[in-house]
């Protein structure tokens, strides 16, 4: 039996894009259905159709083989369908419990208080059966995306979810979170959940799924067995062309020191210390990957490094020069690039143009202004190469950044701070979200700055691309760097998981070799 | 793409202004037996006589200063409401520069616009800067500016600039080196009109052209990413806020030195709210700022016609433009019908 069917979808976006144009998906009870795609493909579209948030132009639906029109999330729930976005959607104040219940607390006698054991019990009760333990009482603010993660599938579920939607969900996770999320797919689906899975990682892709639909362009291009295609004829579907997933990296010719970070520590608001005295130093042509579960202080580290974040004791040298406790306006014009992890909080304003965003650390320099003004012609042909260099799916440079695909809008942010000439570039995620053809080209673009004499900061959750990039890289765990490898001939992902769990971690002595050079 | 876009602004626009005001004429209907005559004195009043016009063309230009000194604010994401007070306290300062400064030909005048200028943007800064330094809601702190500009305003005038001698509450009379010239021999057609006109090009190029007006704009947009991308954000909070002020302050100068050639007001008179209005119907864009002061000013002049011609109160217009913004701020009116069209044209052009 057929859980989805998507006949002949067309969706036009209000701006007159085509996201989808004669899209055919359809998903068996009980699989495990991977879509797969480029950037800007009509992934997401298609799934916010699927789950009501927009409405398609033409096209038909069928849940479990019945017609259906679905106007609103609120449809696709009672219809059975789950989604659970990239972005959570979870709020951090409240318990667990608290969060998954939301809008159908079950209630005392009188139906005035929250039953809040009644509650915990409920989900107790989903995550036993399902195989998805999470701490029921606890806040989510701190916990780790792993867990929450597991909470929004807990949402979906405790709602009567037969069809569980994940818009990319190992973005953000660790491979040991992406394995315990797979473990417990699988267990979903064979109880008969169907799932359909969103990745750019075509590993996952492999590994997850029983059948693979490829997108491009708005179409379908068509719907395989996992054993019948591999990695390579996926992305060639994908891209139209061979994607090298192997990059060579020319051994690296470091310079002098451009930046120095000794004994750093940082008290959160919070008074929980998440930096620990931190020390490393960074050359310019070389490349330092960050690896760490994601919550051991790498994103303080980062916005301290970054003029984001005020109040850490210790010492930051940036060429020859203190620089800890500078805003970002400072360090921007001491030539410091940063991609931040969040692009649509931070690296970019999705309601103003693509070319706006593109200036927006250089607006005031030339070519792009005089004393005062403005040189709209500069910016727009800048604008236009940076689209082209770095293959933005847009019609025109003034397209504003919210309407773009979540990839197109990384590469926004990639494309600004790749070409603000600086002398450290501080790469939090840079590759989050981007399809397999752009990772291949912002990691050869990452390597390449590097040998023009950048010194880059690399952060990332992708320990394959830490492994691929670094010439050298730290571990991070609980806001200490508990393993420093110099070389990373040989290592393996499997022992920086070690470190990064804090299952190993080495002497003080070589630890301190990060910042002696 | 953008040909679509504008001709369904257009056709919402319109389609909104005949709605409310056929709401309009059914209040009418109750209220008077005689609503044909009145509502043809409202639709065509404004346009009927020279000097409806030229009241018409003078009751537009302090809307276009206030509708462009929210916009700027507005662009910013600032919630600063001062424009009242702003425009009244620099109304005050322009009295004292017109009576007190050296009466030079044309100079004289170039002054008090110059010092209701700075007493605007003056009175704009202290939300700014209780902004910058204690994270002081400016909604809150311009509002209250208002009340002790009016306060402390009338002030300075019933003690310090009165004139005894004339028969109501009002300053001395300027000087006539502290008159705007009139544009026309039989009627009062100040250069106001043109001045605002001047301004709103004026800021609109400030705003899509310049550096400040980038950061501006960005810090409206997305603070975070203005910080992160090294834009100063404090500053532009206080500067955006400033620049307002010195718009809505001189609107305060023009009025007087066009229209009254003294201070005259008792009651504070209202541009700084109809400037919010304003505002909102042009999407703060400093362009269409101008269609909307005259539409808004329109409607004011219309209601007073209709009232002087019939004897109807003219509060009934203030009904009608509620709706008006009720109606068009609703972004979401007819959504469906912009998407069907969108959606059609792009199916054709795909074909
Ligand atoms: N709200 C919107 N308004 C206008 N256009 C949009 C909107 N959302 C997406 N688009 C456009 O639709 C196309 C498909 O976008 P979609 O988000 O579905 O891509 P995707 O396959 O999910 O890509 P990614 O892998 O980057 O997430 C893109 O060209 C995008 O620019
Ligand atoms: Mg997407």
């Amino acid at each position: 039996m057929k859980a989805v069917q998507m006949i002949n979808i067309v969706k036009v976006y209000p701006n007159g894009i085509v996201a989808n144009n004669g899209v055919n998906f359809e998903v068996e009870v009980g699989e495990i259905h991977s879509l797969v795609g480029e950037n800007g493909a009509g992934k997401t579209t298609l799934m916010k159709i699927l789950f009501g948030i927009e409405q398609p132009t033409q096209g038909e639906i069928r849940i479990f083989e019945k017609p259906v029109h679905i106007s609103s999330p609120h449809d696709a729930i009672k219809l059975g369908i789950g989604m659970v976005h990239q972005h959570f959607m979870l709020v951090p104040s409240l318990t667990v419990a608290e969060n998954i219940v939301l809008g159908m607390e079950p209630t005392k006698a009188w139906g005035t208080t929250i039953d809040m054991d009644r509650a915990v019990e409920m989900v107790n009760e989903v995550a036993e059966k399902y195989g998805l333990p999470v701490p029921a009482k606890e806040v989510v603010l701190d916990l780790p995306v792993g867990i929450k993660q597991r909470i929004e599938i807990l949402k979906a579920l405790i709602r009567g979810a037969k069809i569980l939607i994940l818009d990319e969900p190992t973005a953000v996770l660790t491979p040991q979170e992406t394995e315990e999320l797979f473990v417990a797919l699988k267990n979903l689906a064979k109880k008969g959940m169907t799932i359909i899975f969103i990745s750019h990682k075509l590993n996952e892709v492999k590994e997850i799924s029983d059948r693979i639909t490829v997108l491009r362009d708005g179409k379908t291009m068509g719907t395989y067995r996992v054993e019948d295609v591999t990695e390579e004829e996926i992305s060639r579907l994908m891209v139209g062309r061979d994607v090298e997933l192997v990059i060579d990296r020319p051994p690296a010719k470091p310079g002098r020191v451009v930046l120095q970070v000794k004994d750093l520590s940082y008290y959160r608001e919070d008074g929980v210390r998440v930096l620990k005295g931190v020390s490393f130093s960074l050359r310019s042509g070389e490349i330092l990957g960050v690896a760490g579960v994601e919550g051991n202080g790498q994103r303080e580290l980062v916005e301290i490094l970054t003029g984001l974040r005020f109040g850490a004791t210790g010492s930051i040298v940036l060429n020859g020069e203190e620089v800890l406790g500078l805003t970002a306006y400072d360090l921007r014009r001491k030539k410091v690039a940063h991609i931040p992890e969040d692009r649509i909080e931070k690296g970019a304003a999705v309601k103003a143009s693509i070319a706006e965003n593109l200036i927006s650390d250089r607006y005031y320099k030339r070519p792009f202004s005089g004393r005062l003004v403005l040189f709209p012609k500069k910016v727009i042909e800048f604008a236009k190469k940076a689209i082209k260099m770095f293959s933005i799916k847009t019609d025109s440079p003034l397209t504003e950044v919210g309407m773009l695909s979540g990839g197109n809008m990384q590469k926004v942010v990639v494309a600004r701070e790749f070409t603000s000439g600086a002398d450290l570039l501080v790469a939090d995620q840079p590759t989050r979200g981007i399809d397999v053809g752009s990772t291949e080209f912002v990691r050869k673009k990452i390597i390449e700055v590097r040998d023009s004499g950048v010194a880059v900061l690399l952060v990332s959750a992708d320990l394959q691309e830490i492994l691929q990039l670094s010439d050298r890289i730290i571990v991070m765990y609980k806001g200490e760097i508990v393993g420093y490898f110099d070389k990373n001939e040989g290592l393996t992902e499997e022992d920086l998981g070690y470190y990064m769990l804090g299952v190993k971690r080495h002497d003080p002595d070589r630890v301190k070799e990060a910042a002696l050079l | 793409m953008r040909r679509d876009r504008i001709i369904f602004e257009t056709v919402r626009t319109t389609l909104t202004i005949l709605i409310a005001l056929l709401i309009g004429y059914v209040i009418l209907l109750f209220a008077t037996d005689k609503a044909n005559e009145a509502f043809k004195w409202f639709l065509l009043g404004p346009l009927s006589t020279k000097r409806r016009i030229v009241e018409l063309l003078n009751r537009t230009t302090p809307l276009i200063f206030t509708g462009l000194a929210v916009s700027v604010v507005f662009q910013a994401e600032i919630f600063n409401i001062g424009a009242e007070g702003q425009l009244f306290f620099g109304a005050v300062a322009a009295t004292f520069a017109a009576l007190y400064f050296p009466h030079i030909k044309f100079l004289q005048i170039i002054l008090v616009m110059l010092f209701a200028m700075a007493a605007g943007g003056a009175w704009a800064a202290v939300p700014a800067y209780m902004k910058a330094k204690w994270n002081a809601s400016e909604l809150v702190s311009s509002l209250m500016m208002n009340y002790v500009a009016f306060f402390f305003g009338l002030y300075l005038v019933n003690y310090h600039m009165r004139d005894v001698n004339a028969g109501a509450l009002v300053s001395y009379r300027f000087p006539r080196t502290a008159w705007l010239p009139r544009m026309l021999r039989r009627y009062n057609l100040h250069p106001g009109i043109l001045i605002a006109i001047g301004f709103a090009l004026l800021v609109w190029f400030f705003l899509y052209r310049t550096k400040y007006g980038y950061e501006l704009r960005m810090v409206g947009k997305n603070k975070e990413f203005a910080r992160f991308s090294g834009i100063k954000v404090e500053n532009v909070v206080i500067y955006s806020q400033i620049i307002s002020g010195m718009i809505a302050g001189l609107a305060g100068a023009i009025e007087l030195m066009g229209l009254y050639k003294r201070f005259v007001w008792q009651m504070t008179p209202g541009y700084g709210f109809d400037g919010i209005i304003v505002a909102l119907l042009a999407r703060n864009n400093p362009l269409m700022v101008i269609p909307a002061a005259l539409f808004i000013s329109y409607l004011r002049t219309g209601s007073y016609v209709m009232g002087r011609m019939t004897g109807i109160a003219p509060e009934i217009v203030v009904m009608l433009q509620a709706i008006m913004i009720l109606l068009i701020t609703a972004e979401a009116f007819l959504a469906f019908w912009k998407r069907r069209m969108i959606e059609k044209s792009a199916m054709s052009r795909e074909e």
